[in-house]
């Protein structure tokens, strides 16, 4: 059974449509890279998968791990190991890193039928994590992503990711605002959390992080819908000739349009 | 005598109070005079301007009997949630609006901290006492006079000159289910000396559901080069109504911390008023209102800059769920003589219902000419983006959105100083809309 099964998907952002029959799937030990031109649903496919409300599935169907997933609302698909790595982390003052992630690992345990670990507990499970993104302890108390610089704010999301371990691992722009070093931390995080039984989605404009997270499938996404898979090699392709050469196959594209 | 709107039902109690001859002279000779003001004021409509937003008519439609005295059966352990976890604090507690010694703890105040209970100073005929009605304004505030027409004991706390309370002190007004269909009247006095350092606590609670009136009246004199930080926590009876007004003297140098939470009553009304008197002065007025139901809560502040270079900065928040009212007037006033006046002043309000509602009204009276002064006002709701980001995270509904209600909080929450307060007030404000 695949882990993921998208068909057809539709969807729209206050009634505009950015999703036209979209159809992906990715098997468990996969590590698939969604890349596509500014506006071409990207992030709306991100978002869709992870369930935020201010997005309307319009038609399609998403079986994850044998369940549809679009009835499930984003707290249940979160227990079920589904986990959107945000292009734009949100600052929560107030709220300490230690308690937010302590409470969704807790939510988790919860839907499982798990104990809840205590602060004592989680403390030293911290300690691994914290190594996987070589972040500091001190960034447990700080409050959530507040004052974060955009690195801190995207290592904190590989930490949360770390602590989820999730089954399917949607990563969007991840890459966005990292200077290399960050970005080298944070692809190690990724890669450290791969496994047999787990997929990830890297959700990117740019062929750059694909040097560190390598892809086993890419798929261009333009006007809403895959136009073209491949493998890894289709990524240096996009980079040497632009999303032109795959949007608008009977234009000459000019060379490198539309990539950095 | 005439008597103004809704006063009348009060004099059956006024002369219940009064036949007591064993009150002294001066007393009774503060409360006459008092009452005579509160006649004549009546009770404020919506047509003054103080209380365009908030009716009494919840208080005037009752009639209150005086809480029966001696009164209460508070036990030792029914104040300990309302101790913020602290220890160490010397507290005076006062059941029904009488003082308990029984229940009270001020044996390790340090030398130069004194507390007693109005009506032991004013039998003792105690020099302090002649301070009270001073600093408190009966001639205009209605609900003063009224308090004191019916004053009969409260806290006088004094902090000698350059003496440091390293603990705070708590004043801890308890009710209970004597205090049914009651009013009480508390009148607090709190003088800080010259350089002296201090923190007072002054709580209004409950160990019951019962309907009853608090009106208190606290009167502050700082001295010049003090501090004082003076929380005001307002945890009433949920079908209670609380009116109280803080009153503020502040000399040169002297610095003013205020917080005031409110989270009980069905009507309440804090009144929190400074007059900056000495150059240098200054005064932070901080609150957060958390309210649900019917619940109203109306915050009126008001700084007087009288001198030149004094500041005062005000931050004000309000969570409101359900069908809930709350109200903030902030006033300002900057004397023609006050250059380089510096005030900002900051409400906002966070509404989790479509049926809450707030008024907020800065009110700023300048005229000086070099002064800086700013004020702001936000009204928002639970941010859905922040929301989603929880929820995909596993965390469900009702946690999210109590922690991002717990996050609007924290900016106000983080500017107190005493930490026993503060986490208390920051698990409340996690655990208020459950």
């Amino acid at each position: 059974m695949s882990l993921l099964v998208i068909k057809d998907l539709e969807a729209r952002v206050s009634d505009k449509p950015i999703l036209k029959g979209l159809s992906l799937t990715v098997e468990a030990g996969t590590v698939h890279a969604v890349m596509g031109p500014n506006g071409s649903g990207k992030s709306t496919l991100a978002q869709v998968l992870a369930g935020n409300p201010a997005y309307e599935v319009t038609g399609g169907s998403v079986t994850y791990d044998g369940k549809d997933l679009l009835s499930m609302e984003p707290e249940v698909r979160a227990q079920s190991g589904v986990f959107l790595a945000f292009q734009y982390p949100i600052e929560i003052p107030g709220v300490s890193n230690a308690y937010f992630l302590r409470a969704a690992y807790n939510e988790k345990l919860k839907a499982q039928g798990k104990e809840e670990v205590d602060p004592l507990e989680f403390a030293d499970l911290m300690e691994q994590k914290l190594a996987m993104v070589e972040m500091d302890s001190a960034m447990l108390t700080r409050s959530v992503n507040t004052g974060f610089s955009g690195g801190e704010k995207k290592r904190n999301e590989i930490l949360q990711m770390a602590v989820l371990e999730p089954r399917l691992a949607i990563l969007d722009e991840t890459d966005s605002g990292l200077d290399i070093d960050a970005l080298r931390i944070v692809s190690d995080g990724v890669n450290q959390l791969r496994r047999p039984d787990n997929a990830t989605i890297v959700v990117t404009h740019y062929q750059r992080l694909l040097n560190y997270i390598v892809p086993d499938f890419v798929h261009v996404l333009a006007n809403g819908q895959i136009l073209k898979s491949g493998g890894k090699d289709l990524a240096l392709e996009l980079e040497e000739k632009g999303y032109d050469w795959v949007t608008h196959p009977n234009a000459s594209a000019p060379l490198g349009a539309g990539v950095a | 005598m005439a008597v103004g709107s809704g006063a009348e039902s009060y004099i059956a109690a006024f002369d219940q109070l009064t036949s007591d001859r064993t009150a002294p002279g001066s007393l009774q000779a503060a409360r006459r005079a008092a009452f005579e003001q509160f006649a004549a004021l009546g009770f404020p409509t919506r047509k003054n301007e103080d209380w365009h937003f908030t009716s009494v008519s919840p208080i005037t439609d009752e009639e209150f009997v005086l809480m029966p005295s001696p009164s209460g059966d508070v036990r030792r352990d029914e104040l300990d949630p309302f101790r913020f976890g602290a220890t160490d604090w010397s507290t005076m507690v006062f059941v029904n609006g009488r003082y308990a010694p029984e229940l009270s703890d001020c044996e390790s105040l340090p030398a130069g901290v004194k507390v007693r209970d109005l009506a032991s100073a004013w039998s003792a005929n105690a020099a302090v006492v002649e301070r009270i009605g001073t600093i408190a304004d009966s001639e205009i505030h209605s609900f003063t006079a009224l308090n004191g027409a019916f004053m009969q004991d409260g806290a006088v706390v004094e902090i000698a000159s350059d003496t440091e309370a390293q603990t705070p002190i708590h004043l801890l007004f308890i009710t209970d289910a004597n205090a049914a269909k009651g009013m009480m009247h508390p009148r607090n006095l709190i003088v800080i000396g010259r350089n002296a350092k201090a923190t007072i606590v002054e709580s209004y609670v409950s160990t019951t559901n019962a309907m009853y009136l608090t009106n208190a009246v606290t009167e502050v004199s700082v001295a010049e080069g003090a501090t004082l930080q003076h929380f005001k926590i307002q945890r009433e009876a949920g079908r209670a109504f609380h009116v109280g007004t803080v009153e503020v003297d502040q000399a040169r140098d002297s610095h003013y911390v205020s917080f005031s939470l409110a989270m009980g009553a069905a009507l309440s009304r804090s009144n929190i008023y400074t007059r900056l008197n000495g150059e240098g002065s200054g005064a932070t007025l901080n609150g957060l209102y958390m309210i649900e139901d019917e619940q109203i809560s109306d915050h009126q502040t008001q700084v007087i800059h009288a001198q030149p270079n004094t500041f005062s900065r005000e931050l004000y928040k309000g969570v409101l769920d359900g069908r809930s009212h709350g109200v903030f007037n902030g006033k300002v006033y900057v004397h023609p003589i006050a250059q380089k006046t510096d005030g900002k002043q900051t409400n906002k309000t966070l509404l989790l219902s479509s049926t809450a509602h707030v008024d907020t009204k800065p009110q700023l009276e300048i005229f000086a000419d070099d002064v800086k002064c700013t004020h702001g006002a936000t009204i928002g709701q639970i941010d859905a983006t922040a929301l989603f980001y929880l929820k995909s995270r596993g965390i469900e509904n009702g946690l999210a959105r109590r922690l991002l209600t717990y996050a609007f909080a924290a900016d106000v929450l983080e500017t107190i100083e005493v930490e026993e307060i503060r986490k208390s007030l920051e698990l409340m404000s996690l655990e208020r809309f459950v």
